[in-house]
């Protein structure tokens, strides 16, 4: 007995929710004595009005994609990785291990190894933490976050001490090898013959996001391993009963999680810096379990609620650049989508199931 | 005014007239017409989900009926919340108990009922009150044992208590007795005969026929939201009560014929078990069970059942110390490193205590449900991932044949009413045709129709030449389904009887830990014993 038609669960909702963070983001414009009208053109112009806008939007949602990815496997099996940001930054050391060890002849070649390298290294920072939680019971939003300053640590003493090219006096890596960079999706299009987002960040990732979500429904819905995924996340208990190992299924949930965090290192180090740099994150770690909780957890969830805040991060690039609206109320703006998406759901969910229940009542009398 | 005092017909303490509530499109009461005399003992019985407890929350105060008055003392009143309710004099024993249970006996009385703003005052005159009402009705209770350390059956004394202390005149309970044994239901009993003595009203809520016609004056039976029928208790019958329950003539003993038992199935010797707290749950249990007959164990929960059956479905407590020898059909199991898919591929079947909590998994599909546990069956792999349509068209063809309702294996399994989520977690089990059957609590909240078909496929499975070990504090249950009883009490099996031998005050005696053949009978059954029985847990 659902209390209202799947539909209006998994679309009006959100877009109910994200219609009053707007509205209220409006407000605040109005406030600091702008006009709210004209901010949202500029960023919608800014971050969907031309195929440039486009470039930047596709790039940060891919990132945002991978880290949501990460945050929906874990959820699955009732964990809550925050440490996307902390495995993404490791993913990024994996891919630049992997580039800088060996003289790769093709990209083709270079992008699967530099995927291995960076779930192996984002996988192997959740398994501490995985490792602690089953074993020990120590809380994984804790150890997760702690391993997120740790990992910045470690890097920067990487890039600092061991991974800087002699006489540099930037903390980064040398640059990969021109013959391991990826193919910018504007390059792609050229070779249709189309010019699109000329000189912009968003390359061949953005489909292997594509494909991670496609993979991530596969696991989580329709394999074994995602069943009992489920079944653990569910009731622990219950998972006990039934013979499946809440410390085995713990491990591998976070180990996937990691990984798939790791994995957006092959957009924002390997697809657009070329190179490793310091915090070269910046935060989509943490966006991801917004982009997780917008999407339900589920990956076509994620892959919208991606390109939405792939939207909101170019689109307030735009804001800050074109408008006297200071940079920081963008971040303001993010913050209320997560609120009013993510907590305050219920404010939004119980009002609409009573309208469907009364509409119901209705139609049956 | 209606109903003078002294009347020759007094206002009845309650009387309901037409109320009617629904959830959604749901219609839980339905033009209920209810009245309850002063200073009765009024039985409501009826299956799940028929409304009793919709009805009795809308008198409490949790819900407001869509239409319909109540009258309390011939008073029509608005009840809008619990505090309306108490103001009225309606008290409640909810089946699971509202108590805090790090608070003192006396802490938990006064909770919500304070005098002022310092506590000093209303705990002594709370302590004044208690000692009276103690001496009064019988429910003695220490008021300054924190709740944690006391047994069941004083934890429920203690609710009784808070309600008189909130000077209720009706005292209405929820299936009281399914947590007592039988002495304690006994003593409970003479503590309401002794309310209703004094001019108070009770409302007792069961599924047990046995107490309605022990203790009630009136009888009222509901069925699909609807009164069907109120009666006096000594003009009915049980047999005529189950009928007017389900709507349809019912078996109330299991038909079976003598068990056939063949080669031993499970040979249990010298196990123990040591909890992670260092609390010994299983003190030596030796068991055998042969193929084709059923072992009851009777006992109070809490006695070592759970942890016997978790360790012979596979899945001991971690960080638990185990001891002794399991063998399945003569092979030995291993007691450690196992789990409990090992157990379902040796051939033990296994029916949880809690179906909530471990048989199911309550988001899921009904589908996800029934493949739950044998997930990685050969049969419902398809390379790398599930056959979804092979484990669909398995759980549609299972639940046919159980008659689970309604038939849709897309509905998650919270959707079900407690019969019918059972009849999943025994359709899942049974089909697998296990050589051994571990059930726990098979019937617990499952209504009438549903246990009459879960107990006949158990007695088919055996009659098929399967073990079964059946776990349930139901003695009626042990009762009718085995073929031998053992009697469970604090991790030791207390003794084994026959069940046409067996009598009820007998296996009393042995839940609450004392052997009447080694006992002196003017001391069997001290309600003592029966308390410190249910406390295994606390005294380490």
């Amino acid at each position: 007995m659902d209390r209202m038609p799947k539909w209006a669960d998994v679309i009006l909702t959100p877009l109910l929710s994200l219609l009053l963070a707007f509205a209220i983001s409006a407000l605040v414009i109005v406030a600091i004595g702008e006009s709210p009208v004209e901010a949202l053109k500029v960023m919608v112009e800014g971050a969907l009005g031309s195929s440039y806008g486009w470039g930047f939007t596709l790039y940060y949602a891919t990132n945002f994609i991978f880290t949501g990815l990460a945050v929906t496997v874990a959820y699955h099996a009732g964990l809550f990785n925050i440490g996307g940001e902390g495995q993404a930054a490791m993913g990024g050391l994996g891919v630049a291990l992997v580039l800088l060890a060996v003289p790769w002849p093709h990209w083709a070649l270079a992008l699967p190894a530099a995927m291995v390298g960076a779930a192996v290294f984002g996988a192997l920072w959740a398994l501490i933490p995985a490792w602690l939680q089953a074993k020990r019971g120590s809380h994984i939003v804790i150890t997760t976050i702690m391993f997120n300053f740790i990992a910045a640590a470690l890097l920067n003493y990487m890039l600092v001490n061991v991974l800087r090219p002699v006489g540099s006096m930037d903390p980064a890596s040398a640059s990969f090898a021109a013959s391991t960079h990826l193919p910018k999706i504007s390059d792609m299009a050229l070779a249709f013959g189309i010019t699109w987002g000329k000189n912009t960040p968003a390359n061949v990732s953005f489909f292997v996001a594509v494909i991670a979500c496609l993979l991530v429904w596969l696991l989580i819905w329709r394999s074994r391993l995602g069943f009992e995924i489920r079944a653990l996340g569910k009731s622990e208990r219950g998972a006990v009963y039934a013979g499946i190992s809440p410390v085995k299924i713990t491990v591998i949930a976070m180990l996937i999680s990691g990984g798939l965090a790791g994995l957006m290192a092959i957009n924002n180090v390997m697809g657009e810096a070329e190179r490793l740099v310091l915090n070269a994150v910046e935060g989509a770690g943490f966006i991801g379990i917004a982009v997780a909780l917008m999407g339900r957890n589920h990956p076509v969830g994620v892959l919208l609620a991606a390109l939405l805040f792939g939207f909101l991060y170019q689109g307030g690039g735009e804001l800050a650049l074109w408008t006297s609206v200071p940079r920081e109320l963008i971040v303001v703006i993010q913050a209320l989508v997560i609120l009013f998406t993510g907590a305050l759901d219920n404010m939004v969910r119980i009002p609409l199931e009573r309208i469907f229940a009364a509409l119901r009542r209705k139609g049956k009398a | 005014m209606a109903g003078q005092p002294g009347a020759a017909n007094p206002s009845p303490a309650i009387e309901l007239q037409g109320i009617s509530k629904a959830f959604g499109p749901v219609q839980a009461n339905k033009d209920i017409n209810l009245v309850v005399p002063k200073g009765t003992i009024h039985g409501i019985i009826g299956e799940n989900g028929a409304g009793k407890s919709t009805l009795m929350s809308i008198l409490y105060g949790f819900y407001r009926p869509d239409s319909g008055e109540i009258l309390i003392g011939g008073q029509p009143i608005a009840i809008t919340d619990s505090q309306t309710a108490i103001r009225a004099g309606i008290g409640m024993v909810f089946q699971h108990f509202k108590l805090v249970q790090n608070f003192t006996v006396l802490e938990n009385i006064i909770l919500g009922a304070e005098d002022g703003g310092l506590l000093r005052p209303s705990l002594s005159r709370a302590r004044g009150e208690l000692k009276r009402l103690a001496n009064e009705y019988e429910l003695q209770v220490d008021p300054d044992a924190l709740i944690e350390d006391l047994s069941v059956g004083h934890q429920q004394r203690v609710e009784i208590l808070k309600a008189l202390y909130r000077q209720a005149d009706i005292l209405i309970l929820d299936e009281p007795t399914g947590v007592l044994t039988p002495a304690e239901a006994d003593h409970l009993f003479r503590i309401l005969r002794g309310l209703r003595d004094e001019g108070k009203t009770i409302i007792l809520i069961t599924h047990k026929l046995r107490e309605i016609m022990e203790i009630t004056d009136n009888v009222s039976v509901m069925r699909r939201g609807e009164m069907v029928a109120s009666v006096k208790t000594s003009d009915t019958s049980p047999a005529q009560l189950a009928e007017l329950m389900v709507g349809r003539k019912v078996l109330l003993r299991v038909e079976k014929a003598p068990a056939r038992p063949g080669a031993p199935v499970l040979e249990v010797r010298g196990l123990r078990m040591v909890d992670a707290s260092g609390v010994e749950r299983l003190r030596g249990i030796d068991l055998d069970i042969r193929a084709g007959e059923v072992l009851g164990i009777a006992g109070v929960a809490g006695n070592g059942q759970t942890q016997l059956l978790e360790i012979l479905g596979g899945y001991p407590e971690t960080g638990a110390k185990l001891e002794g020898q399991i063998k399945l059909k003569g092979q030995p199991l291993a007691l450690a490193g196992s789990d409990a898919r090992a157990r379902r591929q040796a051939g033990i079947g296994h029916i949880p205590e809690d179906r909530q909590v471990e048989g199911l998994i309550m988001d899921f599909a009904a589908w996800e449900n029934v493949a739950f546990g044998y997930h990685d069956a050969p049969e419902f792999q398809n390379g790398m991932l599930m056959n979804q349509s092979a484990i669909r068209a398995d759980a549609a063809a299972k639940m046919q044949r159980f008659d689970v309702r309604p038939p849709n294996p897309e509905l998650a399994a919270k959707n079900f009413s407690g019969g019918n989520q059972q009849k999943i977690v025994v359709a899942r089990e049974v089909e697998r045709n296990p050589d051994l059957l571990l059930i726990g609590q098979p019937t617990r909240g499952v209504d009438i129709g549903a246990i009459e078909f879960i107990h006949k496929r158990l007695i088919e499975l055996r009659d098929a030449g399967k073990a079964v070990l059946l776990v349930s504090v139901e003695l009626d249950e042990i009762l009718a389904l085995s073929d031998r009883i053992a009697v469970m009490f604090d991790g030791r099996i207390m003794g084994e009887r026959l069940p046409h031998e067996a009598t009820t005050a007998d296996l009393g005696c042995l839940m609450a830990g004392v052997d009447p053949a080694t006992t002196a009978p003017e001391d069997a059954i001290p309600p003592a014993a029966a308390h410190v029985g249910t406390l295994p847990g606390h005294t380490g």
